[in-house]
């Protein structure tokens, strides 16, 4: 066991935790973005940085591992600015506007990124539709991996996607950018499982976004287990008008993680296939 | 692996170029070693000099050549696509296998245009490059055909220059062990590892590329690593604007390197190590491959070095045009095949870092001391310079100096007294004095009674960087210059971590709109929430005009 000072607070946390783990011990609510406990941390995203006594600089909260003795504090001066200056960062050059915690935090630290001038750089660009199944709106990515994550060695091991470019032009894609059908891509739809933006989205929910249906209000989730094999998979059925029109799988599930498979994932429409006169 | 690839295939001459590069190098037999394409495993250590082939033999890596080697080094298409569109100097579009590359950084952003333009009326292609490593030759181009021609050396006590300035032939094992070389490696052998250690830990050398590591507690601390291998590194990825001694070293004492390479590889248990070399220098890249051949040959290098039971070899790579791939975690990347992005520290490159393994990361001039530490003795090589900053230390002077070039003097020597060894403020009044490179800090004319040492250094709040002694007379478009470095960062930022990837592009507009609160703001959210030293630094300089420059 390792024990740790959050935020003044004793902690004590299990070996392998890390300084988020502790936080959470500790009851402090950290933002993270590009985290997520089913994949390898990147830190890439620097929303979670935490001050820790004698470190120069500040340190990522989600993959800094809790050493005995360490010293943290999550809401100096120092964290709030940082927090906050690289939510506006994400908010002056990506379209947040299907990513409630990015949302969430902006609020939470004030940013404000209409300070950085009435025409920063951003990454607007159209949305890839290439398929039936889901569609890839890189003007909402904020390059937090996940996505390359789940499909290479923490999920699916498909490698139809990796990080290319450099700098401000990284960017996700296939090889030379092909459609997803040339792609490696097998449909699993982990990617959007992991997406915390949504600029990987089920194209059902795409099109009833575009005509100003979407309405998650009005939508109910059921659990039901994936009939397609004996695996066992959990799935979460999100229904909007008796239609499905999403589904996930939670990612506490001992089965899934939160991943499936094309079948899970997006063989559902038998499940509603009606006689023509809309009886059911 | 089961890999999908699209339907685009390489040419034959593509497959053989590939073929040719995709085989490993056989450290025992000094030579590629046989082709094990049945083999499973991946190969994508490989990567980097694959595409380096398939690039410098059709001048770009079409889709078909991008999937034969993914099939042939069992790499998903996706990630070689994602590793090439990395490097700026591999290409996946079609361009000119032949240009110039001429410098607009700046140390050369005065004269540059001028060069391009005549150029592009000879009707050569070209491309702008950041710093080439040649700032002593400003305006500087680097294309095919081009003449080599020896460095301007020069300085008050020459030892680390010593056979750059007596005109030893660099090419020759006979003439270097005429010159002295080859004795400290004899030396080392008799004092053993540990012996070794001890003389470094003695000599309080702090490491020359820039972070000022002390190197003998690198060493012990690798030499103590329990996991095996260890690997070494000779970090020669040289790419810090206005920064040229390492390939002075490399182009005209090469054996030095490699002997130093060889004591530092004995004395840490490495077998193997890896010197990377950047891009834009192919003269070094040759020396040293050619000195490492010759110490292969005459048995200073290989399974059974000078006679004495010691392994240990050295692996050339070629960088490819990225300045982050000089940070030590970003370098392992590239030498495995992957995006040259920096990794979280910890762990530390000494507990886990090439392949995973200890790992001993030294730049060329902090290497090139080793010999003479081993020679005279740490407690006497301490006595050259100033007690913290011990030894000689290579200064790369440029801009609006009269004798531009690599200027050797132990610490403690004056800013003042360096400039005038290169005969002093060439031009008109001197405005600014840049000190360790984009990453560094701008001085007043004010500071040149300043002891170059690195306790002076941290006490005024500059650094010393790589050596970089910039200078700026009155003509110089600060403000222009300052536009540079900022769009340097942005360039050379590898879009890892959200405050370098859009902090310098946003740091680059702010410093166009003059709006210094924003600019300050920016420039401590990097510092202080970057990854790596290439955030870290981006707005050093920058800051750094407004307070010593009082530009703003």
């Amino acid at each position: 066991m390792v024990e740790l000072t959050i935020d003044g607070a004793a902690v004590t946390v299990a070996d392998d935790a890390t300084i988020l783990d502790a936080c959470k011990r500790a009851g402090v609510e950290t933002p993270t973005l590009c985290y997520l406990e089913t994949l390898t941390p990147v830190n890439a995203c620097r929303v979670c940085v935490v001050e820790l006594q004698g470190s120069r600089v500040l340190v990522p909260a989600c993959a800094r591992r809790a050493e005995s003795g360490m010293v943290v504090q999550t809401d100096t001066p120092r964290v709030r600015t940082s927090r906050k200056v690289v939510l506006e960062f994400l908010a002056s050059s990506v379209d947040l506007s299907t990513a409630p915690d990015a949302q969430r935090y902006c609020e939470r630290y004030g940013a404000d990124p209409l300070r950085y001038g009435a025409a920063p750089q951003t990454v607007a660009q159209p949305v890839k539709i290439d398929n039936a199944l889901y569609v890839r709106d890189y003007a909402k990515c904020i390059l937090c991996y996940k996505c390359v994550e789940a499909c290479g060695t923490d999920a699916q091991n498909t490698f139809a996607i990796a990080v290319a470019g450099r700098g401000f032009d990284a960017h996700i894609s296939t090889e030379y950018d092909v459609p997803l059908p040339d792609s490696a891509c097998v449909y699993c739809g982990n990617c959007i499982g992991v997406c915390p933006t949504g600029a990987l989205m089920f194209s059902s929910e795409h099109e009833l976004r575009e005509r100003g249906e979407w309405d998650e209000q009005m939508q109910t989730q059921t659990d039901t287990i994936c009939s397609y094999c004996g695996v066992g998979c959990t799935l979460t059925l999100h229904v909007q008008h008796n239609e499905i029109v999403k589904v996930t799988s939670p990612i506490e599930n001992s089965v899934t993680s939160g991943h499936l498979c094309v079948k899970g994932r997006f063989g559902y429409q038998y499940v509603q296939n009606r006689p023509e006169d809309g009886s059911s | 692996m089961d890999l999908h690839f699209t339907s685009a295939k390489a040419s034959l001459e593509e497959r053989a170029a590939i073929d040719a590069a995709a085989l490993p190098f056989d450290s025992a037999a000094g030579k590629p070693a046989q082709d094990d394409r049945a083999s499973e495993t991946t190969q994508r250590d490989l990567l980097l000099p694959v595409l380096h082939a398939v690039q410098d033999r059709f001048g770009w890596i079409s889709p078909g050549a991008l999937n034969y080697v993914g099939e042939r080094l069992r790499v998903a298409p996706a990630d070689v696509y994602g590793v090439a569109t990395f490097y700026a100097a591999l290409s996946t579009t079609p361009k000119p296998k032949q240009f110039v590359h001429v410098c607009d950084d700046i140390a050369c952003i005065g004269e540059s245009e001028a060069l391009i333009s005549s150029l592009q009326h000879l009707g050569t292609a070209i491309e702008r490059s950041p710093c080439l490593g040649r700032c002593d030759r400003a305006p500087a181009s680097l294309g095919p055909d081009e003449a080599w021609v020896p460095a301007r050396v020069g300085g008050t006590e020459l030892r680390l220059l010593r056979r750059c300035a007596g005109g030893v032939d660099p090419e020759s094992l006979d003439e270097y062990r005429a010159h002295g070389g080859i004795t400290a490696l004899e030396k080392a052998l008799e004092l053993g590892p540990e012996g070794v250690i001890a003389e470094v830990v003695a000599s309080n050398l702090l490491g020359r590329g820039g972070a000022a590591f002390p190197t003998g507690r690198k060493m012990q601390a690798v030499a103590n690593a329990p996991a095996l291998p260890h690997y070494l590194i000779c970090n020669a990825d040289e790419s810090e604007p206005g920064t040229f001694k390492d390939r002075v070293l490399m182009e005209e004492d090469p054996f030095a390197i490699v002997e130093a390479m060889t004591i530092a590889g004995f004395a840490t248990g490495c077998e193997k190590a890896y010197i990377y070399i950047r891009a834009e220098y192919p003269v070094a890249a040759a020396r040293i491959a050619n000195a490492i051949a010759q110490a292969r040959t005459a048995g200073l290098l290989g399974e059974n070095v000078m006679g004495r039971g010691v392994r240990f070899d050295i692996e050339v790579r070629r960088g490819a045009g990225a300045y982050i791939c000089g940070e030590e975690t970003a370098l392992f990347n590239s030498i495995e095949g992957k995006r040259g992005e920096p990794r979280s520290k910890p762990p530390f490159p000494v507990q886990a870092g090439l392949f995973g393994k200890p790992t001993q990361v030294n730049n060329v001039e902090t290497l090139a001391n080793l010999p003479l530490i081993v020679l005279e003795g740490g407690e006497s090589y301490a006595r050259v310079g100033t007690p913290q900053s011990t030894g000689t230390r290579l200064f790369c002077l440029s801009g609006a100096v009269a004798l531009p070039g690599v200027y050797e003097v132990p610490h403690g020597t004056t800013l003042g007294a360096l400039i005038e060894l290169a005969g002093g403020v060439r031009g008109h009044r001197l405005q600014a004095i840049l000190l360790g490179g984009a990453a560094g800090t701008f001085v007043a004319p004010g500071a040149m009674s300043m002891p170059l040492t690195f306790e002076d250094a941290r006490t005024t709040g500059t650094t010393l960087g790589s050596g970089v002694v910039m200078l700026f007379d009155e003509t110089a478009d600060m403000m222009a210059i300052l536009q540079r470095i900022a769009r340097f960062f942005a360039d050379e930022s590898c879009g890892q971590c959200v405050p370098c990837r859009i902090g310098t592009v946003r740091q680059a507009e702010a410093l166009q709109k003059r709006d210094f609160g924003l600019l300050d703001e920016i420039g401590a959210v990097m510092r202080d929430a970057s990854i790596c030293g290439l955030g870290q630094t981006a707005a050093n300089a920058i800051a750094s005009a407004g307070t010593n420059l009082k530009l703003w």
